[in-house]
């Protein structure tokens, strides 16, 4: 008898989508748990900030001193594209202009099922995370919001097995679908035509198309492609960007639109 | 009424709990040993006439909520466990730890198929056998577990 309920909950599950709003519920109530499995890593973290030396701090003080002079030269640099780009925009007539703001989240835990690549961060509908919100690192997008409770959600990254990206090559355009595979450090391209021009070291941004993930964030390097004539498609392996099990703080970008728009969007992502 | 204590088997099921989401490297989680499938083993093989089906059922829904997988996936499979601990409760508690061992696995691996069964019908890639590793690592543990918490439990008196 109650193996058949079970069994029921789990079509339900797996087949609509009616237990979203009660998971996204639970994914606030069992964070106490994470938070508290994360308890020695945390510990750990605080005691070698702690325990460090003194020309450890120095060195890496004039390390960091250095970056940020780099990363505001570069910063500049992009504000006045920024204002150019705005300006191209507005003779072109067009009103895509989509403020992003960020937010810094923290990893407090990881999926325990290896087949599925999940990570809960500490940011959740209270801080203005919600359904598709995209995360990503310092160095690629990670993945999108799945289930967002109000104090923490759960992250769907790039290559779980069940996730696709719609991504472009920076160098000349061509769009096609980055596909997880349940191996960290692979996505794969399939379907390309055999005449498309994707070749070794191509960086992959996202497209934007699809309307989930902003336009133009990296999402891995194409390391291998094969064209094999026998097949009617070429296939070519990825490498993510984002370092998937390696950061411990996450950003998670916020567009802000109008809320009109913004809510028309919460529901096209709550339908799919 | 007297006092029965009951409340260490909760705390037990806490604890299964928080070692099943317990952060791992990656590569590592593919041995986490079933906890609480170990539990219920015992609790069930401890007190046959208390504990059943439906105790297995909530601990499962409990770790199918904590874990965040398909709603359901670990409760139908420790009922399954539980229904054939109850069958063989006797037994169990009669072999000798070798043979426990064993039983163990097999009750553990029976788990591991029925999770693993759902995990395919989520369209879930499933690689080889290496979803029974747990049903091994658990079997390994049980030597440990299960003579410490009876311990605790005659200590406690839980009945």
């Amino acid at each position: 008898m109650l193996g058949l309920v079970a069994a029921a909950l789990i079509v339900i599950n797996i087949y609509t989508d009616w237990l979203q709003p009660l998971r996204e519920r639970v994914t606030g109530l069992v964070s106490p748990f994470y938070w508290i499995t994360d308890t020695p890593d945390r510990v750990g973290n605080w005691a070698g900030e702690q325990l460090r030396s003194r020309e450890e701090l120095l060195e890496e003080n004039s390390r960091l001193k250095r970056q940020v002079l780099l990363l505001e030269q570069r910063s500049q640099l992009l504000a006045s594209v920024k204002a150019e780009n705005t300006q191209l925009k507005e003779l072109m007539n067009s009103a895509d202009s989509v403020d992003e703001r960020v937010l810094v989240a923290q990893i407090i835990g990881v999926s325990p099922d290896p087949l599925e690549h999940v990570l809960v961060i500490d940011k959740g509908r209270d801080d203005g995370v919600g359904l598709g919100t995209p995360i990503m690192d310092a160095s690629g997008l990670l993945g999108q919001v799945i289930e967002a409770g109000d104090s923490s959600s759960r992250v769907l990254l790039i290559t779980d097995a069940s996730h696709a990206i719609p991504v472009q090559v920076l160098r000349n355009s061509v769009r096609a679908v980055a596909e997880g595979t349940g191996d960290l450090y692979r996505l794969k391209l399939r379907h390309l035509a055999n005449t498309s021009d994707i070749r070794e070291g191509d960086l992959l941004l996202s497209s934007g198309l699809g309307g989930r993930f902003p336009a133009g964030y990296p999402v891995g390097e194409v390391i291998s492609v094969r064209r094999d004539p026998g097949h009617a498609f070429a296939e070519a392996e990825v490498q993510p960007r984002g370092r998937m099990n390696r950061s411990r703080f996450v950003l998670a970008v916020i567009e802000e639109r109008d809320t009109a728009q913004g809510n028309d969007r919460e529901r096209d992502l709550g339908s799919e | 009424m007297e006092a029965n204590n009951r409340w260490f088997i909760a705390v037990t099921v806490l604890l299964a709990l928080l070692l099943a989401v317990m952060p791992l490297p990656y590569n590592w989680l593919w041995f986490r040993p079933s906890f609480t499938a170990l539990l219920v083993i015992f609790w069930i093989t401890r007190m046959p006439q208390s504990l059943g089906v439906g105790f297995a059922w909530m601990v499962g829904i409990l770790e199918d909520l904590v874990t965040g997988s398909v709603l359901g996936t670990h409760a139908l499979a420790l009922a399954v466990l539980a229904y054939f601990s109850l069958l063989t409760y006797q037994r169990t508690r009669a072999f000798n730890p070798a043979q426990q061992l064993m039983w163990v696995f097999i009750l553990v691996g029976i788990n591991q198929v029925v999770g693993n069964w759902v995990h395919g019908l989520a369209g879930k890639p499933v690689p080889g056998l290496t979803f029974l590793w747990p049903a091994i690592t658990s079997a390994l543990l049980w030597p440990w577990m299960a003579p410490w918490l009876g311990l605790m439990a005659g200590r406690l008196q839980v009945r």
